[in-house]
């Protein structure tokens, strides 16, 4: 019998299909149906937010981080204002914080709804996504009753938030809060026992703590391998030292237990949420320093000091003593972690953004070597993948 | 916490006496100055020494300085989640000196050093697959040096005739415009009020001199 020579076949995924999450390109090659290797190429919507960040002063540059990872943008303006509220050496007002930490675990839930549900969507099941949209629409209504936006909200301030909550809105996410769990364990049932989910996910793309950690895997992708490690647990920020919630982890680290995991964060986002609607205590929501925060619309009308404090504060902005600061938050998709260099001007010298997505779709290869074609979409759609933020 | 990460800066500093320049503990933050060419043996000892442990390389970044000779820094940041710490790790150099890649030690290291030779055109000696990652395919230059325009040197649009995408020099319709706001408000920590732009303007004057 003669030898044959068999090659390899290289396939383009994307930057076009709907699976990709936006814009992967990526490189397959494959023998037969199995993934021999699997080279991610990113960049396709590289924007150029950490330059441009550079040529704009503190207030400016915090819309962009909305536009990073734009399924949860709460989270990564969260990261930004702690840095550089660490280099002006000031804390946020209490219920500023309280406010923070309820919207991050709203952004919490907005991204897990959407996640889980696309990843469903991606194995085929239709359902769970046109569901989890309508909560995800009105998770997105209160963004707008409080910032104006439903996506880029652009609300957290340095020294706290931009405005206090409207009346009212308080009652509704807590009523929110009670009706939740019920859309929570319709999708589950459609999906955490369903055959068909199981045999896309379960022991597919697993990897072990150690591995988890050599790549740089942080937040629920890192927890699914069995490590409890949660900062906001670990390095409590804002108010996150005095809410009670737990943390949960998986045990193989495949996609079944990311979806698990998620699943789970957002029935403890529940709780905190609760939490911070209950214990959220009266007052100013930024601090009273209007070197940084803006003075009232009705100061300045009385006030000549307070129309100059804001004058100064929308044209030259505030300037941020010279030092450099690591600051991360646990965001949903993981260690979202700020670098931020002060040269003492009213612009950043150097803003490094650290995404999780860029080291969870880096290890991409790792998870799809030797499952097969259709896996590779199972693993993009569980790792949690956003471009925004992996090509900023 | 302090106190902790001073000791553990010393501990560093006793184990690796001629790899660290200097350690300092700055806002709460580690940061430990070693020489490039050491990097792989320090960040080897940082992951696998029981008092450190950092498992996790989170990021790895360059920031630019023009002014100075060696006008990079590389900055490696750490996490340990044992000790439930972090460390920074910063070393310096110049267009034309490579840095070891690190690779070998942190897996996660491969995306992000191609990032910042992307970025700023420092090159890591025996890094597997040292591409381009972030800028398209083709690009020139290394965007988030100082001296690289903001705007960049090109733009793109889709030609008709040639029915492709053509790239061509960036014609601006407008200047871009950068406020000069330093002024006599009084910055934050800034000693006296109203001397910053003395201070500025000595400095340029100096500046012209050279």
């Amino acid at each position: 019998m003669s030898e044959k020579q068999i090659k390899n076949y290289n396939l383009n995924f994307g930057p076009q299909h709907p699976s990709a999450h936006g814009v992967l390109r990526l490189v397959l090659e494959l023998d037969g149906e199995v993934i021999d290797r699997a080279d991610p190429h990113v960049g396709l919507l590289h924007r150029g937010t950490e330059k441009l960040i550079e040529y704009k002063n503190y207030a400016q540059a915090m819309p962009y981080f909305d536009r990073l990872d734009y399924v949860s943008p709460q989270n990564q303006e969260h990261a930004f204002v702690l840095a550089t509220e660490k280099l002006l050496g000031i804390e946020a007002a209490p219920r500023g914080q309280y406010i923070r930490v309820l919207f991050a675990e709203i952004g919490r839930v907005l991204n897990h709804i959407f996640t889980n549900c696309a990843f469903a969507m991606d194995l085929g099941a239709m359902t769970p996504m046109l569901w989890a949209f309508e909560e995800r629409e009105k998770l997105m209504e209160f963004c707008e009753r409080v910032s104006g936006a439903r996506m880029h909200m652009a609300y957290f301030r340095t020294g706290g938030v931009a405005s206090d909550m409207p009346d009212g809105l308080a009652d509704d996410i807590d009523a929110w809060c009670d009706q939740f769990p019920q859309m929570l364990d319709d999708v589950e049932t459609l999906l955490t026992e369903n055959r068909i989910f199981k045999q896309r996910t379960v022991d597919i793309g697993g990897l072990s703590a150690e591995e988890a950690m050599d790549w740089g895997f942080s937040g629920p992708n890192l927890r699914a391998c069995g490590v409890p490690w949660d900062l906001r647990k670990a390095q409590p920020y804002d108010v996150y030292d005095k809410m009670d919630f737990d943390i949960p982890v998986g045990k193989t680290g495949d996609c079944y237990d990311r979806y698990l995991v998620r699943m789970s964060e957002m029935r403890q986002s529940l709780r905190i949420i609760k939490q911070c609607l209950a214990d959220m205590p009266k007052g100013p929501v930024k601090v009273d320093n209007h070197k940084i925060t803006p003075p009232s619309r009705g100061d300045m009308k009385q006030s000549m000091e307070s129309l100059i404090h804001h004058f100064k504060l929308f044209t030259e902005g505030y300037h941020v003593p010279a030092g450099e600061t690591y600051t991360a938050v646990e965001a949903p998709k993981g260690e979202f972690g700020v670098y931020l260099v002060s040269d003492g001007s009213n612009k950043p010298y150097r803003c490094k953004i650290r995404p999780p997505g860029f080291a969870h779709l880096q290890a991409l290869e790792l998870v799809s070597k030797g499952y097969m074609l259709a896996d590779v979409v199972a693993n993009i759609g569980s790792l949690d993948i956003v471009f925004g933020e992996i090509d900023r | 916490m302090d106190l902790a990460l001073n000791d553990l800066g010393e501990l560093i500093a006793t184990a690796l006496p001629n790899e660290v320049i200097a350690t300092g503990v700055a806002k709460g933050e580690l940061v430990v100055n070693v020489h490039s060419d050491t990097i792989v043996k320090v960040l080897t000892f940082l992951r696998d020494d029981v008092h450190c442990q950092f498992k996790v390389l989170m990021d790895v970044c360059g920031v630019d300085y023009p002014d100075r000779d060696e006008r990079f820094d590389v900055v490696y940041n750490l996490l340990s989640m044992v000790h439930n710490q972090r460390v920074r790790v910063k070393v310096r150099t110049a267009e034309k000196i490579p840095v070891p890649s690190v690779v070998s030690v942190f897996s996660s290291a491969n995306w992000w050093e191609r990032e910042a030779w992307d970025l700023f055109g420092i090159y890591f000696s025996g890094h597997p697959d040292l591409r381009r990652i972030l800028t398209d395919y083709g690009f020139e230059g290394h965007p988030l040096r100082k001296d690289f325009p903001l705007s960049g040197y090109v733009e793109i649009r889709y030609d008709d005739e040639q029915k492709r995408v053509v790239y061509e020099p960036v014609k601006m319709a407008q200047d871009f415009r950068n406020f000069d706001f330093v002024s006599p408000w009084e910055a934050m920590g800034a000693p006296l009020p109203g001397d910053e732009k003395a201070e500025q303007a000595d400095d340029a004057a100096g500046e012209g001199d050279s």
